[in-house]
């Protein structure tokens, strides 16, 4: 009976430790294979950084450094091969986003098409702000009191006599 | 009216976003839009697959409009695919190229070809996803239209059907003809 507690208390204690673990290890994992590892430790460094910059296109929220997909395999040869050949980090990026446009790119750039996109928030908050701003002012501007006129000052003196004991 | 404004402005963004993002809903995620229409045809020059003489050049595909398909004997939606493409070369309305996509073995192609069909005129092995790379593919079947001057004017994702093919590709295919 107690042999079998026991041995429940340990599973349970595996399964939470495999339960806390796994974010841990799934983060650090990636998708490049013992196979595609180039022998220069300085471009290969290079194809790591690439590739964590560029997106999958079959599973599209991975980069390809992350990716298990053939084309994404594909993709980190690619840019080994390239590197290899003696292109420079931005020529091949160039390159792959020649090739898929800047939808590739998991950190979108900053040009025409995307102020939207970067700018749409700060605009919003911007506005948002604004509004608050204005609506309170108002608010403020309208609880401020108008001075009394003659006539009022007689009546709050008569009220207030009376109320007097 | 206008001291409403401020009150009304929210409203008025908030269905301007509503707008755009139901719009957006019916979009599929999968279809990216292509950066290389109206480009020229990257340098291709293919080997050929097993059984054939000729493989596939850029070159090839100049003089005349033709169809260039990516497909793989790997693929499922090519397979569903395929029996169209038949169809559409009997009809001889427009020469299909074929680009034969990251078979593991030399001769999954060639043989898948031999059980259903060849509906190609001329096919590139790409083993290596090379060719289909450059021409920016993300999964088989994709459908290129190029024209006589060996420019890409349009791209299918996913398998031609008839009813994709008599109303969205051979208009092109027509309009292209007459330049």
């Amino acid at each position: 009976m107690a042999d079998r507690r026991a041995f429940a208390a340990r599973l349970i204690g595996a399964l939470l430790a495999v339960l806390l673990l796994a974010p841990v290890l799934v983060t650090a994992a990636s998708a490049v294979e013992p196979d595609e590892i180039v022998a220069d430790p300085a471009i290969e460094a290079r194809a790591r950084a690439i590739s964590k910059g560029l997106r999958c296109l079959v599973c599209q929220n991975e980069s390809i450094d992350e990716s298990n997909a053939e084309l994404a395999r594909d993709l980190r040869l690619l840019v080994r091969q390239r590197l290899q050949a003696g292109d420079s980090d931005q020529a091949v990026t160039a390159y792959i986003v020649s090739r898929y446009g800047d939808f590739v790119l998991l950190d979108p750039p900053f040009k025409a098409a995307t102020y939207a996109l970067w700018l749409g928030p700060l605009a919003i908050a911007a506005f948002a702000l604004g509004f608050v701003f204005v609506f309170y002012r108002r608010r403020a501007g309208r609880s401020e009191a108008a001075p009394l006129s003659a006539d009022d000052e007689r009546r709050l003196a008569k009220l207030l006599d009376r109320n007097d004991p | 009216m206008l001291r409403r404004l401020p009150y009304l402005l929210p409203l008025i963004v908030l269905a301007g976003l509503a707008g755009y993002f139901w719009s957006g809903l019916g979009r599929d995620p999968n279809t990216l839009p292509s950066v290389l229409i109206d480009q020229p045809l990257p340098e291709l020059a293919l080997a050929p697959i097993a059984g054939r003489e000729r493989g596939l050049v850029t070159a090839d595909l100049k003089g005349q409009v033709s169809l260039l398909n990516i497909f793989g004997s790997w693929c499922v939606a090519c397979q569903a695919e395929h029996p169209f493409l038949m169809q559409l070369k009997a009809e001889g309305r427009v020469p299909i190229h074929g680009i034969n996509w990251r078979e593991r073995d030399a001769d999954a192609g060639p043989a898948w070809l031999r059980r259903l069909g060849d509906p190609y005129t001329l096919i590139g092995a790409d083993p290596d996803s090379r060719a289909a790379i450059a021409l920016g593919v993300t999964g088989a079947p994709e459908t290129f239209i190029i024209d006589a001057a060996g420019v890409i004017r349009y791209k299918h994702i996913g398998p031609i059907t008839r009813d994709i093919w008599e109303k969205k590709l051979w208009p092109i295919v027509e309009r292209l003809r007459r330049g």
